[in-house]
């Protein structure tokens, strides 16, 4: 009959009207500033660096300033001025840092590229999605004191890749360990073919990691 | 009982009192003549009209955006309360948002404030006119309703054949607009909007002729006092208890929602589909003054349909008349807008030929049928005992068969689809 279907359908919404007040899983609403739904964790939104501690951002960070980043970056929203001196980095070895690392994030589109290229893990994509600010220039111009992040943050919003990139660090780490480590008792095995009365103590190995590494084969 | 129609009596009859006592105490206090007195008298009761059709209007859109909400599993508007004003009260402030209910006024500053972008090729004199003369004839309309026993603003004879004058008068103001857009897009969804609306004035009017029929009157207050009574004094003899009636009310229903532009009959304006048709050179404050118009034709279409088919200000049952009869009519026209609320939830948008279609070819034949209808039951008046029944059978008959029949011959080839490939 001509109009039952129109019945039907004001049938079906009068049930959506009534289920709505008592039955909260038909609500597809989340009510943003109070309720907030869990990110997924591959959500990317603005790049970040990553510093090996808390209490000293700027002393630790990963970044080496080799702008790879920089020269890679479709929009060029980033900026790197290299330093004049060096750093120990987080294996001890003397390393350029950033002096300047600034990125424009009014001009970033969040590609990720910069993630992919950087050979040391010392930028990662954030998550924070609330970025509005009150003025255009300085606000959204990301200094390195406001990019750096500590590691444990990573963790933290990635913390499967996360894992995989400290995983690979510190075998890397290590291996370079080894390698010095190998390097020093080479030269002292050198050193002591010498007929000089010399210690046979290899060198101390500049990092924790390393000195609990087994001695080398050779 | 005497008690009680006692308090109904004062509370029927105290707006008016209060409206008398004023007009008496500014003329006393003004010194006003005869002329004065009378302006000053009607005046009254148009911002009253003003006033209360105005906050109406304002809370029905936010009832709309809420209840399609809901009809949708949403929550809609919740966040609007009261602004906050923390420097003028030391930091203090109103925390609860009121459940968005001051969502209206929020709108309407936003509207007032927008630019007011008028185009440069326009006919600027007429592109102001039209929102003018659209809400100017949409609120005319509101002078003849029997809002209550005793309050009418204007009590005329010819009542419904100047409620469609006025109402159609809005189609004007419509191709005004689209006309002096000088924008060839306006202009186009103008037309279609001037043609959806005569086909629908059609079967709008034909469909309260069988009331004017039975009770041989056009007066709108002689027509709810035609409803009064009841029997058993529970069953209330409203017109949309009789076959006729209810076949009146349904066609009545389709037209309105046709003719004040809403779902499933919002072509003019299709919001999801044109940029806003007729409106699509209208901004700020002159596009709010339209949508004010839909809103008050909506809602006096709904008060005619309730004066009309649903008893007026009449009470259900006859022990309920010592709710005051202006209530009863609000509570009346707020069910009406909630149906209109609830259909547009719910149904979609027709094509521009089925629309027509549906008026020419279904609407307009049942209307004349039911005009007969009317006619037929008019004439059987004295009929009592086994021939009311046959009256009723009669009565039932006349307009259920033609309906079928043309239901059928109206959808055949249109439901239900088959998919071929589609599970």
């Amino acid at each position: 009959m001509l109009g039952s279907g129109i019945l039907k359908g004001l049938a079906v919404t009068a049930k959506n009207f009534v289920g709505s007040y008592h039955d909260p899983k038909r609500m597809v609403t989340v009510e943003y500033p109070e309720q907030k739904t869990n990110i997924p964790e591959n959500y990317r939104s603005f790049p970040f660096l990553v510093s090996e501690n808390a209490e000293d951002p700027m002393g630790s960070l990963r970044c080496v300033a080799c702008q790879i980043c920089e020269k890679e970056c479709p929009p060029q929203c980033i900026i790197i001025e290299k330093s004049k001196d060096k750093k120990p980095d987080a294996a001890g070895k003397m390393q350029l840092y950033p002096a300047v690392f600034n990125i424009d994030t009014s001009v970033c589109m969040s590609c990720q590229i910069c993630v992919e290229v950087c050979p040391f893990d010392s930028i990662k994509m954030d998550q924070v999605f609330e970025v509005a600010a009150t003025e255009r220039f300085n606000e959204l111009l990301l200094t390195r004191e406001r990019l750096a992040k500590p590691n444990s943050y990573y963790h933290q919003i990635h913390p499967t890749e996360a894992a995989e990139v400290d995983g690979r660090l510190t075998a890397e780490r290590q291996a370079a360990a080894e390698k010095a480590k190998a390097a020093a008792a080479a030269k002292a095995a050198a050193a002591a073919a010498k007929p000089v009365v010399a210690s046979t103590q290899p060198a101390p190995a500049p990092v924790a990691a390393a000195q609990k590494s087994p001695p080398p084969a050779a | 009982m005497s008690a009680a129609s006692g308090s109904e009596h004062f509370l029927e009859h105290a707006p008016l009192d209060l409206r008398d006592w004023l007009v008496q105490f500014l003329t006393h206090w003004l010194h006003l003549t005869g002329l004065l007195q009378w302006m000053l008298h009607n005046l009254i009761s148009i911002v009253m009209i003003l006033a209360v059709f105005g906050l109406f209007f304002a809370f029905t859109t936010i009832a709309e955006r809420k209840l399609l909400g809901r009809l949708q599993n949403r929550l809609g508007p919740n966040r609007t309360g009261l602004p906050k004003f923390s420097r003028l009260f030391g930091g203090w402030h109103f925390k609860h948002k009121l459940f968005g209910l001051s969502q209206p006024f929020a709108d309407a500053i936003k509207a007032l404030t927008k630019e007011d972008i008028v185009p440069a090729e326009a006919d600027k004199l007429l592109h102001f006119l039209a929102p003018v003369i659209v809400v100017a004839f949409s609120l005319m309309t509101f002078a003849v309703l029997p809002f209550g026993r005793h309050f009418i603003p204007v009590e005329m004879d010819a009542a419904l054949l100047y409620f469609f004058a006025a109402g159609s008068a809005t189609e004007l103001a419509i191709f005004m607009a689209g006309w002096s857009s000088r924008n060839k897009y306006s202009l186009l969804s103008a037309m279609r909007a001037l043609a959806q609306l005569i086909s629908y004035e059609l079967p709008l009017i034909l469909s309260v002729v069988p009331v004017v029929l039975v009770t041989s009157t056009l007066s709108t207050q002689n027509i709810v006092l035609a409803q009064g009574s009841w029997t058993f004094g529970v069953l209330p003899h409203w017109f949309v208890f009789t076959p006729w009636g209810c076949a009146g009310f349904l066609i009545f229903l389709v037209s309105a929602l046709a003719e004040s532009n809403r779902s499933p009959f919002d072509l003019p304006e299709a919001e999801s589909e044109l940029v806003a048709g007729h409106l699509t050179e209208y901004s700020g404050f002159k596009y709010a003054l339209f949508f004010m118009a839909e809103y008050f034709g909506l809602t006096a279409l709904s008060a005619l349909g309730v004066t009309i088919f649903l008893g007026g200000w009449q009470a259900p049952c006859e022990f309920l008349q010592i709710i005051p009869s202006y209530l009863w009519f609000m509570g009346k026209l707020i069910l009406m807008i909630v149906f209109f609320i609830w259909v547009r939830g719910t149904l979609l948008r027709l094509r521009i030929d089925q629309l027509t279609r549906l008026s020419w070819k279904f609407l307009v034949p049942l209307a004349l049928i039911n005009l007969v209808n009317g006619g037929f039951w008019a004439l059987t008046t004295e009929w009592s005992g086994p021939l009311q029944i046959a009256r009723w059978a009669i009565s039932i008959v006349v307009i259920v068969v033609p309906f079928l029949l043309m239901g059928r011959k109206l959808s055949t080839g249109f439901a239900p689809r088959t998919y071929r490939y589609a599970p």
